[in-house]
């Protein structure tokens, strides 16, 4: 168990060390989500509403693309390989991966923290429930980015593919347009999308309200998520080998 | 118990038998070659005892360990240098070795003094600190080696472990593969290039379409393949070679330009049909070469194909 954590550890800072300035994760881990912030603060959206989501999107978007670039970068190069034959299991690789991504999330995250923090200056209302919900919430994403890149197949589109599967994510989820304001319908599917839970929780921990999802669910399904994620995705691994 | 030992080994993609009921073993510090032509099934093989593919049907023990049942213990006490060198580009080299053995749970001290010493040891001490994808083809594969030792592997998986090198670093790979052998290490190496075989391994299989057709050692292999020898012969006039196929004694014939070459097991009567043949079109010979088979067409006989 131990030596599995280790593993993990180890090929997180492998990850941290390789991929951290590979142009696609810089662009779409960092540069979007703040170019998105700034958009946003600019035309002056209600500030309550939108820090949450800035802040639940620049983690989504920072602890996903990292798995876009190693995983599917690596199983391109065969290098992926690698981590198989190294004496740990396929969930210790699953969550090597996914703690790479993690710690990139939450670094990336600091930039849009800051200008939430400088702009628009809202004190937190919880603060250590803030801190746990940011880290379910960077578990849930880079976990869910792992299980993704196990779906694409060319490296060369896997940004596009990703993109197209986290566009609609961030609409549907109350993001920005809240589920409470959707129509009906529409309303079921925000419930199914996890990035709806992570930001009903930071916002409960942010500004101490939230949209319909009230943080005794919203916390737990975003720890949750990430396990399911984490073993589906050593499933996926599983299932790599021929 | 020997290092390895296969029992009816075999592999079923979607299907398609690449590897099929192959038994062998290799003993403890044998420097063993499993040699065939490409899609033969080695890199299968290999991967199947490493855990990298799964096994469809049958069992192996590598170091007393099955892949199937204990595949973590396996994994311990193997190295696997694959048929492509795929260590992390944007590291260094000592970032990569550090890495590895990381992985296997070395010991921070111990892990620098054996990264230095496979550094000096594969000649790469000014690589130290560049980086993997700016390192030669050669320099990369003997990283890759490297790498594969970190952790003191009891059985080390060389997949053609010269592909793509030129002469000077394939011999410069041999010699290291000597040397470790020589220390004890068992090697089980794959390659479809007879010479690297030949020159390396004490023991050799041989493989082909999944199935083992020969093994020995490289001079036994010769001796009972070398029955043959190569008739090179041109004519003034047009003949077919499916005619020339046909005549008793040619195994195998090809074309090339002009003239044809046949791997033939009795020269004499073949030269004398041959004359016969060309006398009944009133064309004549005017070229013929007779010659012991070489290395290389022993190895195509007992693949028993032409790879022109
Ligand atoms: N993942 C796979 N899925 C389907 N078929 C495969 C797969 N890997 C290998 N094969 C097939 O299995 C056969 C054996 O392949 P293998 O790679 O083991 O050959 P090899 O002896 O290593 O050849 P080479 O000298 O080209 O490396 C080939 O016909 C190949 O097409
Ligand atoms: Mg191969």
């Amino acid at each position: 168990m131990l030596d599995e954590i280790r593993g993990a550890f180890y090929i997180a800072k492998k990850d941290l060390k390789e991929y951290y300035f590979k142009p696609p994760t810089i662009s779409w881990g960092i540069a979007f989500p703040l170019v998105f912030a700034l958009a946003f603060l600019l035309r002056g959206w209600e500030k309550d509403w939108l820090a949450p989501g800035l802040l639940t999107l620049s983690l989504f978007f920072g602890s996903t693309s990292m798995s876009a670039a190693s995983i599917v970068f690596e199983r391109r190069m065969e290098s992926f390989e690698r981590l198989l034959l190294f004496p740990i299991s396929y969930l210790g690789v699953a969550f090597g991966k996914a703690l790479s991504s993690f710690f990139f999330g939450l670094l990336s995250s600091t930039a849009t923290v800051a200008i939430i923090w400088l702009f628009l200056s809202i004190p937190p209302h919880n603060m250590m429930l803030l801190m746990l919900c940011i880290v379910g919430s960077a578990l849930q994403f880079s976990s869910m980015g792992i299980l993704l890149s196990f779906a694409v197949k060319d490296p060369a589109q896997a940004m596009t593919i990703f993109n197209s599967i986290r566009f609609p994510m961030m609409f549907l989820s109350n993001i920005i347009i809240p589920v409470s304001k959707l129509p009906h319908y529409l309303s079921w599917v925000s419930l199914a999308i996890p990035l709806t839970y992570s930001v009903e929780a930071i916002r409960y921990a942010l500004i101490g309200s939230y949209d319909i999802i009230p943080p005794q669910i919203s916390i737990p399904v975003t720890f949750i998520s990430f396990f399911a994620f984490l073993y589906l995705a050593a499933i996926m691994i599983k299932r790599t080998i021929p | 118990m020997d290092a390895i030992v296969v029992k009816n080994l075999t592999k079923y993609y979607d299907g398609f038998l690449a590897v099929d009921h192959i038994s062998f073993s290799v003993k403890w510090g044998e420097l063993f070659g499993f040699l065939g032509p490409n899609g033969a099934g080695k890199t299968t093989t290999v991967k199947m005892l490493c855990g990298l593919t799964r096994i469809s049907e049958g069992d192996a023990y590598v170091a007393g360990y099955s892949p199937l049942r204990e595949l973590k213990l396996v994994k311990k006490v193997i190295g696997l240098v694959p048929d492509v060198s795929n260590l992390y580009p944007e590291l260094t080299c000592w970032e990569n070795l550090i890495f590895a053995g990381e992985m296997y749970g070395i010991k921070k001290e111990e892990l620098v003094n054996r990264a230095y010493e496979l550094l000096k040891l594969f000649d790469l001490m000014d690589k130290k600190d560049s980086k993997f994808k700016q390192l030669s083809k050669g320099q990369k594969r003997k990283l890759t080696m490297a790498a594969a030792l970190v952790h003191k592997p009891k059985i080390l998986f060389l997949d053609e472990p010269t592909i793509g090198l030129d002469v000077r670093s394939r011999r410069a790979v041999w010699s290291m593969i000597r040397e470790l052998n020589e220390n004890g290490l068992t090697i089980f190496l794959t390659t479809h290039n007879i010479h690297e075989a030949f020159n390396l391994c004490e023991r050799i299989m041989v493989i082909n379409k999944g199935k083992i057709i020969a093994a020995g050692s490289p001079t036994e292999l010769k001796r009972r393949f070398s029955g043959s020898e190569v008739l090179e012969v041109s004519f003034t006039g047009e003949i077919s070679i499916e005619e020339i196929s046909q005549i008793p004694g040619v195994i195998k014939a090809s074309r090339s330009g002009g003239s044809f070459k046949l791997v033939v097991s009795d020269p004499i009567s073949v030269i004398e049909e041959l004359v016969e043949k060309a006398r009944s079109r009133r064309i004549s010979l005017n070229y013929v070469n007779l010659r012991g088979a070489d290395a290389e067409e022993v190895f195509l006989k007992i693949i028993g194909e032409e790879h022109a």
